[in-house]
């Protein structure tokens, strides 16, 4: 009987096997083929805490901390775990409605996926994060998480120190292998931003293991595979912080910029860019209405750093330049005299000056006399050995661009503008062929198509002060533990300028003693030090309107050994020697001496900090807008971008 | 026949199926262990303590290795002559729940003994059914051959069956389907399996194809096959053919518009419904459900959804090829898969041990079926090659549906992984019935009817 069915023992066998290939198959499906499980069973056991390291701390020449960093902490969500989270009981929390947090959670899964910790709050306060703490059992999904914030002590260098902002998408995707997450944060600005790979340090990671209703378990594999936090470096600058205060305070109600500089050094030893504002006002968790309110509504632009993204016509701070082009090139002599009768009028244009009288290259440079600059810029121009304009502009071109002008200094600062030193070629197009001299003969005394940043006018006041030579103008002096990424080799190249005689130089300095003795910088004069200046004064116009001339004032003290170069500028100020110069000259004394002497002095402070010179068309625009409508329009409009 | 093995019990027997069922036992142990264990505990004084799970396994594994040596010890005559009455004590048995049962996870199924240890007879009943239907078939007056006699060994088999279903035990219930592999060997028809077959392609398709879309496709092909049987069939029996394809056509449009559709919304409980729906990766809506609805007083039905075999889909899945090693099973440790230690025993095998380990395991116990179907085929009597069929048929679908569930590949039902599970009840049980397939192998040589 059991032989009729013998051959169905193969069909049960055949079955047995049919279901185990099933099986294996599946498995083989699971296990080997698909990745998707394995990174679900990581999301499930794993818990990344990111350590954030500290941002490096930057240093001023005193070794004073100007940005150093403070802890703050974020509410940190990872929504696919929110589920039975106290909405309500979060948003009454926060202080937001639901609709609002519902939105958030929206935004950020599609932003950076239901699975991964995104910040849901950053930079609680710390009365907020007193309470949450308290309350953290109800939000499962949610944590806090410590992170370091950054601080600037002094309430000063906004412009020079920059900001950090948390980095959005589109940084991600342009720097996608450096290690940088979704709610880290990056230099946006200033040093922050050009030193933003020694100041980041490494985040590090550690894994812990995680049991089904999110309890921690202890570490995964003993920590074997967690990577230690490194900080970042600290930066030590050339600042000297309280001359950077005393400049910020010297430009409170003005538009305008200061720079000086070690000459020996290159180094910076204070950048203002004013109008400024405190620095600890984009660090808050209000960052970002700070943010957009001064990028967008305040008229003033606080946010532009003027000593380095502006650029300016030099004004007769220039002709010094000038003069030196001219001794070198030989076309002019220490013997030459200009005589000037209030006005030159040598190209048939009336080009008006502020003095009178028969003048040498000194008392030219002393008084600011425009005729004696033009001659000598025609003089350059027209050189008869050459006998081609578009040679001798080069030559003269090649001596600016020696002096740092025309191109990209190099500080390091973002941003930064070149000038600009136009060229035969540029002429040619405006004037044709046979451009002549006289075309351009504004240039001279710095007003024409000539255009330079105030770091750049600095600079060329260290080099005069240098007699020739200068390391690029740096704010960073060194990286603490070695300069790895060879970001300072550049400030330590001497820099020389075209070949040019000491004398010349010599000749200069007196000239520009001169100014501060007798001369248009009378103002600046620091008592008991031989300080050599030039005044600049810029005509311009906005929107066809005349303003008020920019006030220049370049410098640098002592004579002897000079310590210090300043290039100062405030926007619309008029006569340049009644702003300008007393700021350089408060400026010279803090450094030389470290204090300001005398009552007198100290009272000039206030006097200057007092003086307002905003100008009447930004006045207008910071009137409180009767239309607030629109500023809210352009809120929506920031907001939908 | 020789007289020495008549005297000594040990004669016969085949140490293969011993060797292997020890493995597989040891391999249980090892699977809970991995389950229980906490980093950082003393696990040799856990062991010996008899408090974790692994160590009452152990016990149970020794009492089950006392109770194999009784039944080696025995005379295999006692089994063919129990057997009915076995059957009848199982019955009153499953019975008796429904008086003394205890609930356990929704289920009552179980009574309570003494000592805190519950016993589930629809787990024995799978022997007592095993001996019953061995003892039918090998009756000297059964012809397996005609439909009465199959109707009968039907109905011993599916008596136990509907009895787990009316205790919540659908799981169980299937097991005793089964033994239709039993029977297909002792000459049941394979329309029978076909047909079953063909119901549950039906079925499956109607889950995964839209309602309407399913019904065109039907009545497309049954018109396709009209179209050619037409000119192929002579013309008396055209009028037959084609009332036959058409009351197929009705049976099968019939079953895929009303009866599947019934079968989820009124004989199934509403999370049976959602394990099998969420197996072809779609929601069930509970609304629909008869049962769910019933049930409903003031507290909206908690909302099943497919948490067990993701979970455990993902386990299995982190094993990748080669497992993360022993104990080193992330998913294990954070308790990630429920029921681990009984119904889903296999993913901490999975994970620790990758594909390689889970092949070979299955490698194993492939190579126990076979075993034992070949036990089966060297029988003289009819009694012990339809008594190890039984077995080899209840092992099999046990593992098969077991991992199958696990891997997501059948919907999630209460299915125990045989001798690896916990659970003193599984293992006693399988203990038993392997160890009686033994006692008849070893007494082959004697012809028991």
């Amino acid at each position: 009987m059991s032989a009729f069915n013998q051959n169905r023992s193969r069909i049960v066998q055949l079955i047995f096997i049919g279901a185990f290939v099933l099986i294996t198959l599946q498995l083989i499906n699971l296990q080997v083929f698909s990745t998707k499980y394995k990174m679900a069973a990581d999301n499930n056991a794993f818990y990344r805490k990111v350590i954030y390291p500290d941002r490096g701390i930057i240093f001023d020449r005193k070794k004073r901390a100007i940005l150093e960093n403070t802890i703050s902490y974020d509410l940190v969500v990872i929504p696919a775990e929110s589920k039975g989270t106290d909405t309500l009981a979060l948003c009454a929390l926060l202080n937001i409605d639901t609709a609002t947090y519902k939105k958030r959670m929206r935004d950020l899964i599609f932003k950076n996926g239901a699975v991964k910790p995104s910040v849901f709050e950053p930079l609680l306060t710390t009365e907020n994060f007193a309470r949450l703490n308290e309350n953290m059992y109800r939000f499962p999904g949610f944590t806090l998480s410590e992170r370091s914030v950054r601080s600037y002590p002094y309430d000063c260098g906004a412009a020079v120190l920059g900001y950090t902002a948390e980095v959005d998408t589109g940084f991600l995707r342009r720097h996608k292998d450096e290690g940088y997450e979704m709610g880290d944060y990056f230099g946006t600005t200033g040093l922050e931003s050009s030193y933003e790979k020694v100041l980041m340090g490494q985040r590090g990671i550690k894994r812990f293991i995680r049991d089904n209703k999110g309890r921690i378990q202890g570490p995964w594999e003993k920590g074997e595979f967690d990577t230690a936090a490194i900080a970042g470096r600290n930066l030590y600058s050339s600042i000297d912080v309280e001359l950077q205060k005393l400049g910020e305070k010297l430009m409170e109600n003005k538009v305008g910029s200061i720079v000086a500089i070690d000459p020996k050094t290159g180094g910076i030893l204070c950048m203002v860019s004013a109008p400024t504002y405190n620095p600890n006002y984009l660090t808050g968790n209000q960052r970002k209405k700070h943010l957009v309110d001064m990028m967008y509504f305040d008229p003033r632009k606080p946010l532009l750093n003027r000593t380095v993204s502006t650029t300016y016509s030099p004004g007769s701070t220039f002709k010094t330049l000038v003069g030196i082009i001219g001794m070198a090139e030989g076309v002019i002599d220490d013997q030459m005299t200009v005589s000037c009768g209030g006005s030159y009028l040598g190209c048939g244009r009336r080009m008006g000056c502020h003095a009178a009288g028969t003048f040498t290259l000194k008392p030219a440079i002393s008084k600011s006399c425009n005729s004696y600059f033009a001659v000598a810029y025609r003089r350059i121009l027209d050189n008869a050995k050459v006998n081609n304009r578009d040679i001798t502009l080069g030559l003269f071109n090649e001596y600016a661009y020696s002096f740092g002008l025309g191109k990209k200094l190099g500080v390091d600062l973002p941003s930064e503008r070149m000038g600009n030193i136009p060229t035969a070629k540029y002429y040619q197009k405006i004037f044709g062929k046979n451009w002549q001299a006289c075309n351009i003969i504004s240039n001279s005394i710095g007003q024409g198509e000539i255009t330079t940043t105030l770091t750049q006018l600095a600079n060329v006041m260290a080099i005069i002060a240098n007699k020739g030579w200068y390391y690029l103008p740096h704010l960073i002096d060194s990286v603490e533990g070695g300069d790895d990424y060879e970001m300072l080799a550049r400030f330590k190249v001497k820099q020389r300028t075209k070949n040019i005689a000491e004398s010349i130089f010599e000749e200069v300095h007196e000239g520009m003693q001169g100014t501060m003795e007798f001369g248009t910088g009378a103002y600046a004069k620091v008592p008991g030090i031989n300080v050599c200046g030039k005044t600049g004064t810029v005509e311009n116009a906005y929107r066809g309107e005349s303003l008020k001339d920019h006030a220049f004032f370049g410098a640098f003290a002592p004579r002897e050994n000079p310590r210090i170069a300043i290039a100062v500028m405030c926007e619309n100020a008029g006569y340049g020697a009644t702003s300008a110069a007393p700021i350089a000259s408060l400026l010279i004394e803090k450094y030389l001496r470290d204090s300001i002497a005398g009552p007198e002095r100290k009272a000039k402070i206030e006097q200057l900090s007092n003086m307002n010179l905003i100008p009447p068309q930004m006045k207008r625009l910071m009137k409180p807008e009767p239309n607030t409508i629109k500023k809210e329009n352009i809120k929506k409009a920031i907001a939908k971008n | 026949m020789n007289r020495r093995n008549n005297n000594i019990a040990t004669e016969g027997i085949d140490y293969t199926v011993i060797w292997l069922y020890g493995i597989l036992v040891s391999i249980g142990v090892l699977c809970i262990f991995m389950v229980e264990y906490k980093a950082g505990s003393n696990w040799l004084s856990t062991f010996l303590g008899g408090k974790a799970n692994y160590s009452k396994q152990l016990i149970f594994g020794g009492v089950c290795a006392l109770v194999a040596t009784f039944i080696l010890l025995t005379d295999s005559k006692i089994f063919t002559a129990f057997a009915n009455l076995s059957y009848l004590l199982g019955i009153l048995l499953m019975l008796a729940t429904f008086v003394l049962g205890k609930n356990i996870n929704g289920s009552r199924s179980w009574i309570p003994l003494v000592g805190g240890f519950n016993l589930q007879p629809a787990e024995l009943c799978k022997i007592f059914t095993s001996l019953a239907i061995a003892k039918f078939i090998s009756r000297q007056e059964v012809d397996f051959s005609n439909l009465k006699s199959q109707l009968i060994a039907g109905v011993i088999a599916l008596t136990p069956a509907a009895l787990s279903i009316l205790q919540h035990e659908l799981g169980l219930a299937l097991v005793y389907l089964s033994l239709l592999i039993a029977m297909f060997r002792e000459g049941l028809p394979a329309q029978f399996l076909i047909i079953g077959s063909c119901f549950g392609i039906l079925a499956l398709a109607t889950l995964i194809v839209e309602r309407d879309a399913l019904s065109i496709t039907l009545t497309i092909l049954a018109g396709l096959i009209i179209f050619l049987a037409y000119r192929q069939v002579r013309k008396k029996q055209r009028l037959i053919t084609i009332t036959a394809i058409l009351s197929i056509w009705i049976l099968c449009v019939g079953v895929q518009r009303y009866v599947v559709p019934y079968i989820f919304n009124n004989v199934l409980e509403c999370y049976q419904s959602t394990r099998i729906y969420s197996m072809v990766g779609k929601d069930y809506d509970c609304s629909l459900n008869k049962k769910s609805n019933e049930k409903v007083t003031g507290k909206a039905a908690r909302k099943p959804d497919d948490y067990n075999v993701r979970q455990s889909k993902i386990a299995i899945g982190s094993g990748g090829f080669f497992g993360r090693g022993f104990l080193k099973g992330t998913q294990t440790r954070g308790k990630y898969v429920p029921e681990q230690d009984t119904d889903f025993i296999f993913t901490s095998l999975g994970e620790a041990f990758g594909f390689v380990g889970c092949a070979v395991f299955l490698g194993l116990y492939l190579y126990f079926l076979f075993r034992i179907v070949r036990i089966a085929e060297r029988q003289r009597s009819t009694f012990s090659r339809v008594y190890a069929y039984c077995v080899a048929s209840i092992l099999f679908f046990h593992i098969a549906v077991n991992v199958s569930m696990t891997i997501g590949l059948f919907p999630i039902v209460g299915i125990t992984l045989p001798l690896i599970s916990y659970g003193g009840s599984s293992l006693l049980t399988f203990t038993v019935l392997i160890f009686i397939m033994l006692r008849l192998d070893a007494d082959r040589q004697m012809v028991l009817r």
